[in-house]
């Protein structure tokens, strides 16, 4: 009869634990998703995260070991960041089209999603470096984590608020888009996917790929734009603010 | 094949921006600036195709790559204890103003039929 606490704790020093550990829970929380027909309540980075960080508090293993496993699904934020050109360069026309309306949408719902969490995180009395966590918190995690650096943030805790942002973004922009009477036709579908991937990032553009291929296209184009006005124009505007 | 020419070539592109940015104290990061380079080299075809099969495949599994990053929300359980109420109020209200605003600038006056 093996030793099973003894083998548990040699496998959950491993990073072989943590790599396989979120890859199997997250096809498990995917296939779940799948079942109930992609409801927005059964997001699969929701569930993999409450399940995988549960597990580990129950059975004491630190995070520190499990992202040495993990660490190796992480490092694919940068290439996936750099792989953004593709769902841009495939929309250029569209770009070229639209480019005002396109950019402005860009900076407006960026700047709304920023500064409306920087006054409400101060005017609910969050200690300032929170605060400071807040803003980025719309851009794709690898990014809110080198602006939050910049600016004075916690890099660790904007990952998590952009994680959660992403979260909030796909379980109920569908009900705000509904609310705003925005259509379920190609220009609306583009609407809506634009809007997730403005303000909720690669999660949100995950979903509304999910939804329609549109808004799917769309949201790309916004998580690729948003990430190239933030990471310029976010720590330039907190500069001139005197921060 | 394709796919992992295309992944040489993504993480070519991420070197390049990280060195330029580093080299010269740029404000962009790495990735950002890679994302930069790779828009004009799009245009031929030998980095395209393998670029295409690359980013269409870690794109459509993006959602999987925030799942570490998501599970270090246990390391900040007590800041979460004290302040998580309102943090996530903050989160829901913010990012609901952040979706409204870019669909309401894109949505109205509605786009003509021909778009």
């Amino acid at each position: 009869m093996p030793r099973f606490v003894e083998l548990w704790i040699y496998l959950s020093a491993q990073p072989l634990f943590g790599l396989t550990a979120t890859l199997v829970v997250y096809l498990l929380a995917q296939a779940l998703s799948a079942r109930v027909g992609g409801a927005p309540w059964a997001n699969p980075v929701l569930w993999s995260v409450v399940v995988l960080a549960s597990g580990l508090l129950a059975t004491g293993v630190d995070y520190g070991s499990y992202f040495a496993g993990a660490q190796f699904i992480h490092f694919l934020l940068g290439p996936a960041v750099v792989a953004l050109a593709w769902p841009l360069w495939q929309r250029r026309a569209e770009l070229r089209q639209r480019f005002a309306r396109i950019l402005l949408a860009a900076l407006l719902g960026g700047a709304a999603a920023s500064g409306s969490a920087l006054l409400l995180g101060w005017a609910v009395g969050l200690p300032p470096d929170v605060v400071l966590s807040l803003a980025p918190k719309s851009v794709t995690a690898p990014v809110a984590m080198g602006i939050s650096e910049k600016i004075g943030g916690i890099p660790a805790l904007s990952a998590v608020f952009a994680v959660l942002t992403g979260m909030v973004g796909a379980l109920s922009a569908k009900y705000l888009f509904d609310r705003m009477r925005i259509d379920t036709d190609p220009a609306g579908y583009a609407a809506r996917g634009f809007a997730l991937g403005t303000a909720s990032h690669g999660i949100g553009a995950a979903r509304a790929l999910h939804v329609h291929a549109q808004a799917g296209a769309y949201a790309g184009l916004a998580l690729g734009l948003q990430v190239v006005l933030a990471a310029l124009l976010m720590p330039l505007a907190f500069r001139l603010l005197g921060h | 094949m394709q796919g992992l020419r295309g992944l040489a070539w993504l993480l070519s592109f991420q070197c390049l921006g990280e060195l330029l940015s580093r080299g010269f104290g740029l404000p962009l990061p790495g990735p950002v600036l890679g994302l930069m380079l790779l828009l004009p080299a799009l245009r031929l075809s030998l980095v395209r195709d393998s670029v295409a099969a690359c980013a269409d495949f870690l794109l459509a599994h993006l959602s999987l790559l925030f799942v570490p990053v998501g599970v270090g929300v246990m390391t900040h359980l007590s800041l979460l204890a004290r302040f998580g109420g309102r943090m996530l109020l903050v989160i829901v209200l913010s990012t609901w103003i952040g979706l409204a605003v870019t669909a309401a600038v894109l949505w109205w006056p509605r786009p003509a039929p021909h778009d």
